[in-house]
């Protein structure tokens, strides 16, 4: 099925019969999955249910044995390496929050920013008042204009969670994956996370991973659960939480 | 608003660092020219070249420091790039010989005219003129490290085993230089340098020349390496250091930042090298010895890693007890010493000189504001760049 403007699909991201293996492992299984343009999605699963890998395959750090990966409904991203996708504007929030701890907040955002990546860029590139506008407009959005000048290893964990997802929003994407997002947050912590997400989804598709079913409930958005590489079951959280195969999967074992 | 790039707002313990640069390279070679040999302030020929070579040297741990230091690539082969830098200049001293040499030809170094070769072999065309000599001190080395870091970065080579390899690479640049049909004089290397630019290179004016060339040299490297970390380029450096995949998901091509910055460095360590070899009047293989790039990590380790400044403290200080160890009863010790000053620094000053300094400098110096001082803590962080080795 072609689109008229060229389109494969209207999809933002489409993932059809991808199969991964690690040594013989199957960690990915004839995985397909769409998310449409301006939606988000939670995807739930026990643990080694394949979900960073699925993350890993989107972002160009893990190749896919089969099937086809398509970013916009026209780019393949089986083709591209890591820092060709986050150009074409995918941005991703690791599993283990990730900033660059030595450097400030306000550094680790303006290193964020989306602008030419290339070298000679960075070497004569001066900082504009701009960059404090946009600068501040992320630090409001994520709530951390407090901490502009301290150093990123100096949060705490949630702090740090919120800044990577604020790196992630500097990039400005069209496209976020954020792994596990809540893991270790306070209950207060953990609402206001998704308050966050629920506000970056108003102009931005958005796939959350994430373990906390209370989180997911709060996003209030089409689940998808993933067991050994392959969906099981994907539905409103309620749908998902009855189905008997996920039922099993969480509690049969 | 300030550009990032050279903006001439350098801190207080760079200008304080400069200004002893400059001091050293105009008191040393005036207190040598300018005072009688019997003053109590003449300073000996020999002493303005001994510390020329650590001023040499001094650039070189500059050199590493970069790489190291901001963006967390040890290169065990540096050695390799100054050796480079140093058969450049030594090629053009040997071709200033002329007629001068124990065979008296005119064209052919005494060691080609003694393995009977007939003519000059291509690659040492060009090296009677200074200026191409200049030039090739600074692209061979980067030349090599360009190829060297284009294959290895792209591969996605890093910690232990790009190390290795670049020990690799250096033993296998001694092999080749310590044969003779290699062309550089073999074992022997390069040596009995007349002229240099056509002032006799023993001479006191020449030595004190040399000197204060270095000095510039060593100013002039540092202004660069400060200019490079304290640009965007230089925050991309650190990030990379520190979480080199959340750089590449960010959209940086890690490898090209890395390739540029090992050019760089290499670029400066041929500088370093090509100073080094007029001063010490000979170059040969022993240069390329896996345990000389090494020890110029050792120098950079004990000085304080990302700070640039501590690089060329490490290597001054270390360079002034090998000199007076080797020179005494101790000698034999040496190397052993090395090693535990190493270790010890790693256990106890993970930071280096200059690092722990200042660490304890901050801590005596009383709070100007009751609480943290959040504005010192992110002007430190840039400069003691807290190594992380493992991502
Ligand atoms: N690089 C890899 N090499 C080998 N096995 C891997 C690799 N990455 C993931 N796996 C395996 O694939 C399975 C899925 O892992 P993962 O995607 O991390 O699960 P989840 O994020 O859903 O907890 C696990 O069994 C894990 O051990
Ligand atoms: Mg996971």
């Amino acid at each position: 099925m072609t689109m008229p403007d060229g389109r494969k699909t209207s999809a933002m991201l489409y993932l059809d019969g991808v199969h991964v293996s690690f040594d013989g492992f199957h960690a990915i299984n004839n995985l397909s999955l769409t998310v449409a343009p301006g939606e988000m999605r939670a995807i739930i699963g026990p643990n080694g249910a394949g979900k960073t890998t699925m993350m890993d395959i989107i972002t160009g750090k893990t190749r896919p044995d089969q099937g086809d990966v398509l970013f916009d409904g026209r780019t393949d991203l089986t083709k591209l390496d890591e820092a060709e996708i986050a150009e074409l504007g995918i941005g991703r929030k690791f599993q283990k929050p990730t900033v660059f701890e030595s450097q400030s907040v306000e550094d680790n955002l303006l290193l964020s920013l989306r602008e030419d990546r290339g070298v000679r860029a960075a070497l004569f590139r001066q900082r504009n008042p701009d960059d404090t506008d946009r600068i501040d407009r992320v630090l409001e959005t994520i709530r951390l204009q407090g901490v502009r000048h301290q150093l990123a290893g100096s949060l705490s964990h949630g702090q740090k969670q919120w800044l990577e997802i604020g790196m992630l929003l500097a990039q400005d994407p069209k496209l976020l994956l954020v792994d596990e997002p809540v893991a270790g947050m306070t209950d207060v912590e953990t609402h206001q996370t998704a308050e966050l997400l629920k506000e970056i989804n108003r102009d931005k598709t958005v796939v959350v991973v994430e373990h906390d079913m209370t989180f997911v409930r709060e996003l209030g958005v089409k689940v998808t659960c993933l067991h050994e590489g392959t969906v099981l079951a994907e539905g409103s959280i309620d749908q998902v939480s009855e189905n008997e195969r996920v039922i099993e999967v969480y509690l049969g074992r | 608003m300030k550009p990032f790039l050279l903006t001439g707002t350098l801190n207080r313990s760079a200008t304080i660092f400069l200004a002893i640069v400059a001091t050293a390279g105009v008191l040393l070679p005036a207190l040598n020219l300018l005072t009688p040999d019997a003053s109590a302030l003449h300073v000996p020929t020999y002493l303005v070249s001994l510390f020329g070579k650590y001023v040499c040297y001094a650039i070189l741990a500059l050199s590493i420091d970069l790489i190291w230091g901001y963006c967390g690539i040890l290169s065990l082969g540096h050695g390799a790039f100054f050796a480079l830098g140093g058969y450049a200049m030594g090629m053009y001293l040997m071709r200033q010989i002329g007629t001068r040499g124990v065979y008296a030809d005119p064209v052919l170094p005494d060691f080609m005219v003694f393995l009977n070769w007939k003519s000059l072999p291509w690659y040492w065309h060009g090296f009677d003129m200074f200026w191409f000599a200049a030039l090739m001190v600074v692209l061979v080395p980067g030349l090599l490290a360009f190829c060297f870091g284009w294959l290895a970065f792209r591969s996605r080579v890093t910690g232990v085993y790009f190390s290795i390899i670049t020990q690799a690479m250096t033993y296998a640049l001694l092999l080749a230089f310590f044969r003779n049909d290699f062309g550089f004089g073999g074992n022997n290397g390069l040596t009995d340098f007349k002229d240099i630019l056509g002032f006799n290179v023993q001479a006191d004016g020449t030595r004190a020349a040399l000197f204060a060339a270095s000095c510039v040299a060593l100013a002039a490297s540092f202004l660069i390496c400060r200019a490079v970390v304290d640009s965007k380029l230089g925050k991309v450096l650190v990030a990379i250091r520190d979480a080199e995949s959340r750089t590449r998901f960010l959209g940086y091509r890690v490898e090209s930042y890395k390739l540029f910055v090992f050019t760089l460095s290499a670029c400066i360590a041929g500088v370093a090298g090509a100073l080094y070899v007029p001063q010490v009047g000979i170059i040969n293989p022993s240069e390329f010895a896996p345990a000389n790039s090494i020890e110029a990590v050792i120098w950079v380790a004990v000085g304080g890693r990302g700070t640039l400044i501590g690089a060329a403290l490490g290597a001054v200080v270390v360079n002034y007890a090998k000199t007076v160890f080797t020179s005494g009863p101790l000698a034999p010790y040496w190397l052993f010493l090395l090693g535990a000053l190493f270790v010890l620094v790693t256990l106890l000053m993970p930071k280096g000189l200059l690092g722990t300094w200042h660490a304890w400098y901050g801590r005596r110096k009383p709070a100007p504001t009751a609480g943290a001082t959040p504005s010192d803590e992110t002007e430190f962080a840039g400069e003691i760049a807290k190594p992380h080795m493992a991502e």
